[in-house]
């Protein structure tokens, strides 16, 4: 079994993050895991991704055409990713950022206010969690205990306080997904 | 639909020697005051037509995209190897080259070093932002002592890292210099006097007296990690100390108008 | 020790301060500058030597200096920092220290980009510097390699006086894989360095250590001797991974990146019913001419894949000796293949073989 999830966003949005995370809780699974980002030279403002391959065997090629998870966090990542996730893949989309409705009929699509429930929160930089919580409820890859657990372990310890909002966040966004 | 009870009036325009296109720049970064301040001046010269351009290797690297003139880019450092080349062949035309610390007095300094010192008749727009901008914050030859970079996470230590480059100090104790100035960019008056400064830089080279150097004290908010109106204090708590604004040489025989 | 979850670039850099690495020089440059980094931190915290040099230029000359004093040190840097090295590799090449050098490839040429690429392969494999010399080409292609690879240049380098260079591109410097780090082995002691290292002739003769020999017949000499040692190092150390080649008809040759890249496209042209299998060079120099020519009589057809415009491909085709024929598939100036792309040509050479 392997699995491609594509996380995009604008720089700052905390997709790479994202990844990293999923990355860091497949190695504690002992499973194989590769995670490579975009990297360029603007250091702000820029657009920002990372595919994170998770797999039961030894992993070829890093990246992917064709994924079958796309988490895209505004506007043109929905462009990008919309039309290369693979038939019965799973979108997730950060609906408080895009203006359109996602067209594919042959995936599954989440459609999540990350924004929003963010800002409820009263911390705007949730929303990967939101999309993460999200993400794992409808495609459980990684148990969520897991993820919270590998949270806790790779944190930056100057955002250590954000380490319940985050675990909240991820709940928010995955009783979204299952409502 | 003109309202015959107003008259219009042109306040602002953007110089003919800049093209549409937005800058890359991050929000707070003096690259775009200096690129605008440079247009200026050469409209005001109206030198768009016989001006040629070297860009670096640096966050100006694109410079030739904002600038609307003829413009190469050098590899990292050699922009004045560069622009002596184009200038020794077309000595008519106006040559300069626009360079961060890094490129200038780091993997460059042998390249102005000797460009100064053959009085190589070219001007150089020095930006000065204490900091390797393009690659994510390292260490410049410009940061300050204790200053913290990501090549120099507990500060730069002189005795690790040794002492800041004073390259306007440097370069105005050799023969070749004609102009070498120290401006900064970081309010509106100085900002004024930084124009004034590359005006008679240009002229320095229209009137064939030699090597000429403007260097611009600038914000790099993003690696600096504070925001943009922080930064420009930083300039002038910070930066002022080490890197005093002033006349460093002025050829004698330099007639401004 | 446990596997990590490591990128690339901190992993070599930390996995040289594992091999006793002394002193490392560099200059920042995008996309190797977290290995530059890690040094920065990790370096002055052991009491070692960390020196952000002025230029690539003045960086390789001070690990040429560091290695003639006998020490363990290194370099790393990307294309165009590497190109500015060349002179003094060539130096260190006649001088025959051991030096290790890591260049995480980008776009080129010129000032290019910073996305991955395999262009200086014939840049590093074939010397690349002025005169008759060959560095250990080391490509790794996970960040296992990366850490296990450079261990062993350091070895290698010391074994044979020689310029170890691991040949690695941008993704491998910034994908993060789990990956286990060796454990610390102590820097050399001053009283164990070589006997030929500058350290103050205290009690003995001067140690000179030169690349000028005004003598041509004194530079042949030289040059006897590094070819002798060329011939050592090809009959001792060459390295490649091989995967589903058995009962293959077709093999596809590609290092590093795109070595793993066509991992994936096999693997889907075996689902296919195409019997084809890897042939995953590891050291571009010593390259395994032997058993590429080999190979080309177990198989009906070779594809070589790389990002660049077919560079190793000679050396295939040198192996090969128009034995079977070998097809390419490139990409170029920062563009990585895609598995896609690749299964696409080991289907065309399937069927044109059939036909
Ligand atoms: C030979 C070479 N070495 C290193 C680099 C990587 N590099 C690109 S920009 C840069 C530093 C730029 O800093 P600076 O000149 O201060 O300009 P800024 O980006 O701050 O405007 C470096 C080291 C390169 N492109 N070429």
């Amino acid at each position: 079994m392997q699995t491609e999830i594509i996380f995009s966003g604008f720089g700052g949005q905390g997709a790479l993050f994202a990844g990293q995370l999923m990355a860091y809780t497949a190695l504690e699974l002992d499973k194989h895991v590769t995670w490579f980002p975009s990297y360029g030279p603007e250091m702000r403002g820029g657009t920002a991704h990372c595919t994170v391959i998770i797999s039961d065997e030894e992993i070829g090629s890093p990246v992917v055409t064709n994924p079958s998870v796309a988490v895209v966090m505004n506007l043109p990542s929905l462009d990008k990713y919309e039309p290369l996730v693979k038939p019965d893949g799973v979108l997730v989309v950060n609906s408080s950022l895009v203006d359109r409705e996602a067209k594919r009929k042959d995936i599954e699509i989440v459609s999540v206010p990350a924004n929003e429930i963010a800002e409820e929160m009263g911390e705007k930089r949730l929303a990967n969690m939101i999309l993460l919580g999200a993400l794992l409820e409808r495609l459980p890859i990684l148990p969520a205990d897991k993820v919270a657990d590998a949270l806790d372990r790779h944190i930056p310890e100057h955002r250590r306080s954000l380490l319940e909002p985050n675990l909240v966040a991820m709940k928010r966004g995955a009783s979204v997904a299952s409502g | 639909m003109t309202n015959p009870e107003m008259v219009e009036s042109l306040i602002y325009e953007k110089p003919e020697s800049l093209t549409d296109i937005g800058t890359h720049y991050c929000p707070g970064c003096t690259h775009g005051i200096s690129h605008r301040l440079i247009a200026e001046v050469i409209d005001e010269m109206g030198a768009r037509e016989d001006i040629i351009g070297i860009a670096p290797v640096g966050c100006a690297v694109f410079a030739y995209n904002y600038f609307n003139m003829d413009f190469a880019e050098a590899a990292h450092g050699r922009a004045p190897a560069m622009a002596t080349g184009v200038k020794r062949v077309n000595p008519d035309k106006v040559v300069f080259t626009y360079q961060g610390d890094g490129d200038l007095a780091s993997i460059g300094a042998a390249e102005i070093l000797h460009a100064t010192g053959r009085g190589e008749n070219i001007t150089v727009i020095f930006i000065n932002n204490a900091i390797y901008g393009m690659t994510g914050g390292q260490m410049a030859p410009t940061t300050l002592p204790g200053q913290r970079t990501t090549s120099t996470p507990l500060g730069r230590d002189i005795e690790l890292h040794g002492f800041p480059l004073r390259m306007c100090e440097i370069l105005s104790q050799m023969d070749g210099a004609a102009y070498i100035v120290r401006r900064s960019l970081h309010d509106v008056a100085h900002i004024r006097k930084a124009k004034k400064a590359l005006r008679t830089a240009f002229e320095v080279q229209r009137q064939g007296l030699g090597f000429s150097m403007v260097e611009l004290l600038s914000s790099c908010p993003t690696n600096w990690n504070i925001t943009a109106e922080d930064s420009l204090k930083w300039i002038e708590t910070h930066m002022i100390p080490t890197y005093p604004l002033g006349d460093y040489k002025v050829h004698a025989a330099l007639s401004v108008k | 020790m446990a596997k990590e979850l490591l990128k690339g670039n901190d992993a070599f850099a930390e996995a040289a301060i594992r091999a006793g690495c002394e002193a490392y020089f560099g200059y920042p440059i995008t996309p190797q500058t977290e290995a530059l980094e890690h040094m920065s931190k990790r370096m002055p915290e052991l009491r070692r030597v960390f020196l952000q040099a002025e230029s690539e230029v003045a960086a390789i000359n001070m690990v040429y200096g560091a290695a003639c004093a006998g020490v363990r040190t290194m370099t790393s840097s990307s294309s165009p920092g590497i190109s500015l090295m060349m002179e003094g590799l060539s130096y260190i090449a006649g001088s025959e220290v051991p030096v290790v050098v890591v260049n995480v490839m980008r776009g080129g040429p010129g000032l290019g980009n910073i996305a991955p690429s395999q262009a200086d392969y014939n840049q590093m494999v074939k010397g690349g510097g002025h005169g008759d010399y060959h560095p250990i080409v080391l490509a790794p292609a996970t960040v296992q390699e990366m850490i296990d690879l450079t261990v062993e240049a350091f070895d290698l380098a010391e074994k044979y006086r020689t310029i170890v260079a691991i040949l690695a591109d941008g993704s491998l410097g910034q994908i993060m894989e789990p990956a286990e780090l060796p454990p610390m082995q102590p820097v050399r002691k001053l009283k164990d360095r070589p006997s030929w290292a500058l350290t103050g002739a205290k009690k003995r003769d001067p140690n000179i250590i030169s690349s000028i020999y005004i003598d041509p017949v004194e530079e042949e000499k030289v040059n006897l001797r590094l070819m002798a040692k060329k011939a050592e190092i090809e009959a001792n150390e060459v390295r490649f991974r091989e995967l589903l080649l058995d009962d293959a008809e077709f093999a596809v040759v590609a290092f590093g990146t795109a070595g793993r890249i066509a991992q994936s496209a096999i693997t889907e042209a075996r689902a296919e019913g195409i019997k084809v299998g890897l042939m995953r060079p590891i050291s571009l120099f010593p390259f395994p001419y032997e058993r590429i020519h080999q190979l080309a009589d177990e198989v009906k057809a070779m594809l070589v894949v790389e990002m660049n415009g077919g560079q190793m491909l000679e050396d295939v085709r040198l192996g090969v000796e128009g034995k079977v024929p070998v097809s390419f598939y490139g990409r170029m100036g920062g563009m990585v293949p895609m598995p896609e792309e690749v299964l696409e040509e080991i289907q065309k050479l399937a069927r044109s073989v059939k036909n």
